[in-house]
């Protein structure tokens, strides 16, 4: 779900965000379906920070911020509405601080964000196993949190709509997994009336560029374990660069590489319960921080077959992993 | 039928959402043409501000309508509007709102562009703008406060000296305009009662783009574009000839000069000060026994425009512009003073998020118009409304603005008279809402810019002076709850700027423009 936060908040912000929430095993991002009637559920702490970013692509400190940190609490969810059709959702708790200057921190419930997961073809092949899955996802702030802040607001306040194309290729236990993401971002009201961007506008509306996403992903997946190498890299079709020690606007132009690992394992004496980690760091960027995140959490599946009470720890995987 | 629901919900959504992605408009976007209640044709009697008299630069006398050459003139207009593009047609509503508004807006457009704090030089110390070299980094200006508020009331006055001038010529001339002369040329922006030699439209444009120079001098390649599109607009709009424009353009940028002069030597080139001058406030606070301020950017920025106070007003002269600083602020050490941070504290500490959308509301920081420009907005909107003529429109806005340069003057001279530190140099707990500008604390520009803002706007739009008052006090209201400034910075800042807004009254009551 790192991805979907992305998209909503802005860029340098989420710069600092966008590791935060790195793949669970059930997420949009990857190749994994939840069987019919259950249910995933999980927590997940974020934390990453930045002390250089890059203003237009001058890479640049600023001690007036020294580093951004931001934490995060996330709640997540995906529910099997049928083998082959998931509904996910997420919402973080996001705290942001600067360690130099004098800004005040910053810190609130973001945005609720939902995706249907629908994988309309799943092939056996000669060798390994194909499955492609397309996605749509809305996402809406749940909370009346301040915009004009940045880089230490928490997010864009903007609704968004995303749609997925992604191909999974499955050989014994190793995985390849690509996929490209759309996202198209409503305006979002600013709390002053004016501003500048290349030029002056007298409203507090500010349109905000969609964005592109790549995403590419590859690894180990088992019943048990999922290692996985991820690169994600994030466009935004428009967008003007920050001026020369100006602050970041949302509308900005925010362009980002990132590099990550992600781990997932499967506790074998509680049937369920899966521990999730990883890591990630920001390559290359364009009004964004060259952040490094780390995160960590748990999640539990509840199982609502009628006929089936006991978990399943059978079920948690995917249905190509057979 | 699970999935049928699903699907039917995410259609939904994306149609709302979608409903939403719109194009991004201004306020001013598509205003209708100007058409003002009063033409105002006596105007040309007005007070001016520093000529001395309206026809201290020359306007020859006009060809008679009937001449030959005039003739050809309104030939110009009728085949221009013959063959008029979808550009040119945007251009002339653009301009019909009232050019004194249009260039207002390009004013406040540069300032924002240009209100950038210079980023440091590797040794630590920071490159000054350089009206000499303004191309070079740092770009020249640093449009901040007072130095917009400087450039906002030239500019102003000057438009509003050159249209008086404009009116006495066109009332002593009184060529009817394109439209009234010949039938078959539209007046495209509305008719007017007004005579047209000289044009409004090129006397404003040409006295807006020669004071540019002096304060936008990398802009002058697009601004003399832009002044060009103006006159461009009065032609095809049928307002005014050829002539009307070369004649109305001349005179603006005769009458330039005189406040380009002025301003070459109010002593704002001096505004930065030395070395020896910054670290003479710190020495002369010190011995006082008070703590003085120390900038809080890093590394340490020398305060903004230190000797900006020394600068000569407009409204009154230096000697009042000295008297008007007012009594100290609470000593440093003293128990009201602790009252005082303790207070700015409570409302950073846990802010509201009330108070801190108002703190962003009216933070006019770095890229922003700067809060004069912000209250050259809400008086622009407003003016909008009351359909004034072009000269009463610039009138209006010089007596704002010139009330703001001199309320930023009197403000600067008591920031670095008393070189009180801001309240999260006393308490680091305080952080601030909004960017902490890098000058003393008292007494807040905020506060001293509204309060001079909303009384000369309330005498000037009486049945909105309430609504101002509100305003002026929700503006320095933002800078306490925002960690920004004591309540005595802002209190005292709104009454100084009460005080000097009151010049502008005085001047108002007797320009003749009642």
């Amino acid at each position: 779900m790192q991805l979907l936060l992305k998209y909503k908040s802005t860029l340098l912000a989420i710069a600092m965000l966008f590791t935060i929430t790195s793949a669970m095993a059930q997420t949009d991002q990857d190749a994994i379906m939840m069987n019919k009637n259950l249910f995933c559920t999980g927590l997940m702490y974020g934390t990453s920070s930045w002390n250089k970013y890059w203003e237009g692509t001058n890479n640049r400190e600023n001690l007036n911020l020294g580093t951004i940190s931001s934490n995060s609490l996330s709640v997540m969810g995906n529910y099997g509405v049928k083998d082959n059709l998931n509904i996910l959702f997420n919402a973080p708790y996001i705290s942001n601080k600067a360690s130099a200057g004098v800004l005040h921190a910053t810190s609130g419930i973001q945005d609720v964000s939902a995706w249907v997961k629908w994988m309309p073809i799943e092939k056996d092949l000669k060798h390994g196993t194909f499955s492609m899955y397309l996605l749509a996802g809305a996402s809406t702030p749940l909370t009346d949190y301040i915009v004009d802040y940045l880089p230490m607001a928490i997010g864009n306040k903007s609704n968004t709509l995303s749609g997925r194309i992604m191909l999974d290729y499955q050989l014994n236990k190793f995985f390849a997994t690509a996929s490209e993401t759309y996202t198209i971002r409503g305006n979002t009201s600013i709390e002053r009336n004016a501003y500048f961007t290349t030029k002056m506008f007298l409203t507090n509306q500010v349109a905000l560029p969609a964005v592109n996403t790549l995403n590419f992903r590859t690894g180990y997946r088992s019943d048990w374990l999922i290692a996985e190498a991820v690169l994600t890299q994030s466009k935004t079709l428009g967008g003007f660069d920050i001026t020369k020690n100006n602050m970041p606007f949302p509308s900005n132009e925010m362009n980002a590489t990132s590099l990550g690992v992600n781990f997932k394992y499967e506790i074998p004496k509680v049937a369920g319960l899966s521990l999730v980690g990883g890591g990630n760091q920001v390559i290359e960027g364009r009004n964004v921080g060259q952040s490094t995140g780390y995160y960590g959490g748990f999640f539990y599946i509840l199982d609502f077959t009628k006929k089936n009470k006991k978990k399943s720890e059978s079920k948690t995987t995917s249905t190509q992993n057979k | 039928m699970k999935k049928i629901y699903l699907y039917g919900s995410f259609i939904i959504t994306s149609i709302m959402l979608v409903a939403c992605v719109k194009q991004v408009e201004s306020r001013t976007d598509n205003l209708p043409a100007l058409q003002p209640i009063n033409a105002d044709l006596t105007a040309g009697t007005w007070k001016t501000i520093l000529l001395k008299r309206p026809d201290t630069f020359a306007v020859a006398t006009p060809l008679a309508v009937s001449n030959v050459n005039y003739v050809a003139e309104l030939n110009e207009i009728k085949g221009l509007q013959k063959n008029l593009t979808s550009s040119q047609n945007e251009n002339i509503n653009y301009w019909a709102a009232g050019g004194v508004l249009r260039w207002n807006e390009t004013m406040r457009e540069l300032v924002a562009k240009y209100n950038l704090p210079p980023y440091q030089n590797a040794d630590g110390t920071y490159p000054i703008p350089s009206s000499t070299n303004p191309f070079a980094y740092p770009l020249f200006p640093f449009a901040n406060p007072p130095y917009s508020a400087r450039a906002y009331a030239y500019i102003s006055a000057a438009q509003y000296d050159a249209l008086v001038a404009c009116w006495y010529y066109k009332k002593l001339y009184n060529r009817p305009a394109p439209s009234t002369t010949d039938a078959a040329i539209v007046a495209k922006a509305g008719a007017s009662q007004l005579p047209s030699y000289p044009s409004e439209a090129a006397v404003i444009a040409g006295v807006t783009a020669e004071m540019m120079k002096l304060f936008f001098p990398t802009e002058i390649g697009a601004i003399e574009q832009k002044a060009k599109l103006h006159e461009d607009a009065a032609i095809m709009s049928g307002a005014a000839t050829r002539s009307d424009i070369v004649a109305g353009e001349a005179l603006g940028r005769q009458i330039a000069q005189v406040f380009i002069a002025r301003g070459r030597t109010d002593n704002a080139g001096k505004a930065v000060g030395t070395p020896t001058d910054w670290a003479n406030f710190e020495t002369n606070t010190k011995v006082k026994g008070e703590i003085p301020w120390i900038s809080q950017d890093n590394p340490k920025r020398p305060g903004m425009l230190p000797l900006y106070g020394n600068v000569v007003p407009f409204l009154f002269d230096t000697a009042t512009s000295r008297a008007l600083v007012p009594p100290p602020p609470p000593l440093t050490g003293s128990d009201k003073m602790k009252q005082e941070v303790a207070e700015v504290y409570s409302f950073t500490n846990q802010p509201s998020p009330e108070n801190w959308k108002l703190v962003l509301f009216w933070g006019d920081g770095a890229g922003t118009y700067t809060p004069p420009g912000h209250w050259n907005a809400i008086a622009s909107e407003d003016f909008i409304k009351l359909n004034l003529s072009e000269v009463k429109w610039a009138r209006n806005l010089a007596l704002l603005n010139m009330s703001l340069m001199d309320a930023g003057i009197v403000c600067w001279k008591t920031k670095y008279t008393y070189y009180n530190p801001r309240p999260s140099q006393l308490d680091p707990r305080i952080k601030t809402l909004t960017g902490l500008p890098n000058f003393p604390s008292y007494i807040s520009g905020h506060s001293t810019f509204s309060g001079a803002a909303a009384a000369i706007l309330g005498y000037l739009v009486p049945n909105r002076a309430a609504a101002y008052t509100q305003m002026a006090s929700d503006a320095s209201k933002s800078r306490l709850v925002g960690g920004l400034h004591y309540r005595a910075d802002c209190e005292m800042g709104l009454q100084v700027g009460a005080q000097v807004g009151q010049y502008a009254i005085n001047k108002a009551k007797f320009d003749g423009a009642n």
